[in-house]
């Protein structure tokens, strides 16, 4: 069971609850659907249908049920990609609920099997009373809100597959704990600038070998790392396995309480793609496994979500900023797509061209978002 | 061509391109010119080569570098001894202005290649200084074991460091400061043309503008940041703190480098372009200063002194926990100083569509053991401006004191 704090939004605020794994997917059509009850949603690795696409505002129950092979999730998403709720996780076989609080508008449902890429679109239209003209210090309290939100489904994701990647490790199945490791450091990237503020639990359970100093012992993700890639074992890594769930539990307690301000959002999002400029692109992030793009991506994701939390209060303050992060998101994600492998990427060998090509990307984009913050200041 | 043959670099500057028919341009009095120049000393003058101290650390810090680092190949003693007597010779002769050699770049005979490589004539000497530096490395061979010096040690790894080899380390090494380029990049080049057999460069490094003052005369001057650097440096007229922080010390031994100092370089990258996109205030609390003034944050001018209790209307220090100000401060590093000395630089691009710049960090030190190692320490594990900067060079060099006149480059070392 898993059960995040629901915190009480403004009156547009949507409010997620993330009401836990009820088990196998049962087989239910989707079209028993009567217009009132949950949502039903069938997502697999080539489809996201749902009972209806038409609900009345106020709060929806959406049921997941992946009945695919992949990983999937499932999210809502306002204009621009910003999101409304998410669950995470979904493994084959199993349901959960979304239960998200919607006001009227136009919105879309994405299920994205293999939790990559722009996902399975369709509309999702939420019809009732007009919501009341809110003002400006209300639009940016929901974007923090809406942020925390995202933040703590980030943290809760990122508590379970660590807790699998070290399973893994500590039985010694290295094959599982290389699968696992992009896949658990997706959900510490995507959060990366908030996991910073705790001050040495960064150094901890993220150092490069040459960020330790003398004297101190080198810890966290990149040490396993080393030791699963350079000598394919497992051998005297349970250690730090153990050292690293303990860690990762301190950040998520602390990431679920964070208190963010909007232009705290606006420079983590500007510091994602900072971490994504200096570290990924030079492959020194992962420089044993190669596996810099899921990083990469994490980094892009999570810039992109705090951005979009912003994104009512941008909208009207400087609209031309919007397109222009918009277009520019999309391009990196196009070049981040000429690397994909199967559900991941292609290990980060990069020649000289394509690692200019991700440079240039970046920057083009990362140049626009550090203006966000200046926008979000003014009055 | 032809018609600059016999006009030697100071023929050229001085009485409007007539022939000074000495045909040893090398040997022609300097001194002359600098009086003739007297408008414009500051900065075309020449700087005293020999004395108690080696120029080029307390000199005002010149606008301009060339600095290279050598790696000796001659395995035999005297091979090196007759190199540093060579380029002692040559390097007093390029800092008074003068070509090297007998007939200089442009007087000898037809069939030899010139003796001088010719870039600087017509330039004045530019207050040009040349200022050599022992590594660690250099005291494994020639004998040389019992003389390195305690402080001399190999740098330890600093949090962060990604150093490429290639731009580390040397076993001598040269500064070359001055107010023209050329006249540095001239010196350089010779220095290294002369060494081929004996030296083979192992890095150079330009730097195009200073970022430090070493004197009260000078205006502080800006780094890649955009701020003020170097407003708080250790300076020519606090001549007993440099007794204390700069100069080796008859006490401190070895004999050899007792008037000399220690120097330490560092090719310190700046993420120049998401340095950029901070915003303002974020770049002054990381460096602790106002960007426009460069006073200490809380204060109207940049050499009031710098408030580290003072907190704002939040209860926040106006300098923060880890702005860059309070952990290089002497008063958080037990009183240890530095002589910084460094520049700006921009090699290029590096592949990424970006700017390779950063600032190549010299700092001149009676003991990196007290001094630079402990500040760096505490620099690489807190400071707030790592996020934008990388270090990818180093270097550890004991430079002796001065060469008196008939002496050369490390005569003490070798005797």
């Amino acid at each position: 069971m898993i059960t995040i704090t629901a915190r009480r939004a403004t009156a547009v605020g949507a409010v997620l609850l993330l009401a836990g794994l009820t088990g196998c997917a049962d087989d239910k059509p989707a079209a028993s659907d009567d217009g009132t009850g949950p949502v039903a949603v069938k997502a697999s690795d080539s489809e996201c249908s749902l009972s209806r696409r038409d609900v009345k505002s106020g709060t929806s129950t959406f049921s997941v049920s992946n009945g695919g092979s992949k990983v999937t999730e499932f999210y809502v998403y306002a204009e621009g990609d910003r999101v409304m709720g998410e669950v995470e996780n979904i493994g084959p076989g199993l349901k959960r609920d979304l239960i998200v609080e919607l006001p009227t508008g136009k919105y879309q449902a994405v299920c994205k099997p293999g939790m990559i890429g722009d996902g399975i679109r369709g509309d999702l239209t939420v019809t009732g009373e007009a919501a009341a003209q809110i003002d400006e210090d209300a639009v940016l309290k929901e974007a923090t809100e809406s942020y925390q939100r995202y933040v703590n489904s980030q943290a809760v994701a990122l508590e379970q597959k660590t807790t699998e990647f070290v399973t893994a490790v500590k039985a010694g199945d290295v094959a599982k704990a290389k699968e696992l490791f992009p896949i658990s450091r997706t959900y510490w990237e995507r959060i990366e600038p908030v996991a910073e503020s705790f001050g040495d639990l960064d150094p901890k359970i993220d150092a490069r070998v040459n960020d330790v100093e003398p004297g101190t012992e080198w810890t966290g993700y990149h040490r396993i790392e080393q030791a699963l890639w350079e000598k394919n074992t497992t051998a005297g890594m349970a250690k730090y396995a153990d050292l690293l769930l303990v860690d990762v539990k301190t950040v998520v307690a602390k990431a679920k309480v964070v208190k963010l301000n909007p232009l705290q959002l606006a420079n983590g999002a500007k510091e994602l793609l900072d971490e994504v400029a200096t570290g990924k692109i030079t492959g020194e992030e992962d420089r044993y496994s190669h596996t810099d793009l899921w990083d990469f991506q994490a980094n892009v994701q999570g810039s992109q979500a705090a951005i979009q939390a912003l994104r009512p209060a941008l909208q009207k303050r400087d609209p031309a900023l919007v397109t222009t992060l918009d277009t520019n998101f999309k391009t990196v994600y196009a070049s981040l797509d000429k690397f994909r492998a199967g559900d991941g990427f292609k290990p980060y060998l990069p020649t000289d061209a394509e690692r200019k090509e991700l440079g240039r990307v970046v920057d083009a984009l990362a140049e626009p978002v550090s203006k966000v913050a200046g926008v979000i200041a003014k009055k | 061509m032809t018609d600059q043959r016999g006009f030697s670099r100071r023929g050229l500057l001085g009485a409007a391109g007539a022939a000074v028919a000495t045909g040893v341009a090398g040997y022609a009095a300097h001194s002359v010119l600098a009086g003739e120049e007297s408008q414009a000393a500051d900065t075309t003058g020449p700087v005293e080569f020999h004395g108690t101290h080696q120029a080029g650390i307390v000199t005002p810090a010149q606008d301009r570098l060339h600095f290279a680092t050598f790696d000796v190949t001659a395995t035999k003693r005297e091979d090196v001894i007759a190199l540093l007597k060579e380029w002692t010779a040559a390097a007093a002769l390029m800092t008074a202005g003068r070509d090297i050699g007998q007939y200089g770049a442009v007087n000898g005979p037809g069939e030899a290649p010139p003796e001088d490589t010719g870039e600087a004539v017509g330039l004045p000497p530019a207050r040009l200084t040349l200022t050599i530096g022992f590594g660690p490395t250099f005291f494994n061979r020639f004998g040389l074991k019992d003389k390195r010096p305690a402080a001399l040690v190999d740098l330890p790894h600093f949090i962060g460091d990604n150093l490429d080899p290639n731009r580390s380390g040397g076993d001598i090494a040269v500064q070359a400061c001055s107010d023209d380029p050329q006249v540095a990049v001239h010196a350089i080049r010779n220095l290294a043309r002369i060494g081929f057999g004996t030296t083979v460069v192992r890095y150079s490094q330009l730097g195009f503008g200073r970022t430090s003052s070493t004197s009260k005369a000078q205006t502080t001057p800006r780094n890649l940041f955009g701020f003020k650097d170097g407003t708080n440096n250790l300076k020519l007229e606090d001549t007993a703190k440099l007794e204390q922080q700069l100069w080796v010390q008859p006490e401190d031994g070895p004999d050899w480098m007792v008037g000399g100092s220690y120097l330490v370089s560092r090719r310190i990258r700046m993420t120049i372009e998401t340095w950029d996109r901070t915003s303002l205030s974020e770049q002054e609390l990381i460096v602790g200063r106002g960007k426009g003034t460069g006073a200490p944050l809380g204060k109207a001018d940049e050499f009031d002194p710098i408030d580290f209790e003072a907190k704002n209307a939040d209860g926040e220090l106006k300098v923060a926990k880890e702005a860059h100000i309070r952990l290089a401060h002497p008063q958080f590093n037990k009183g240890a100083e530095l002589l910084r000395r460094g520049y700006n630089f921009v090699d290029g691009s590096d592949g990424l569509g970006r700017l390779d710049a950063g600032l190549f960090f010299l700092a001149y030190q009676r003991d990196p053991r007290k001094q630079f190692i402990p500040i760096q320490n505490q620099l690489a594990r807190s400071d707030v401006m790592n996020e934008y900067i990388r270090h990818v060079g180093s270097g550890i060099f004991a430079c002796p004191a001065g060469v008196k006149p008939g002496s050369y480059w490390g005569e003490k070392l070798f005797s």
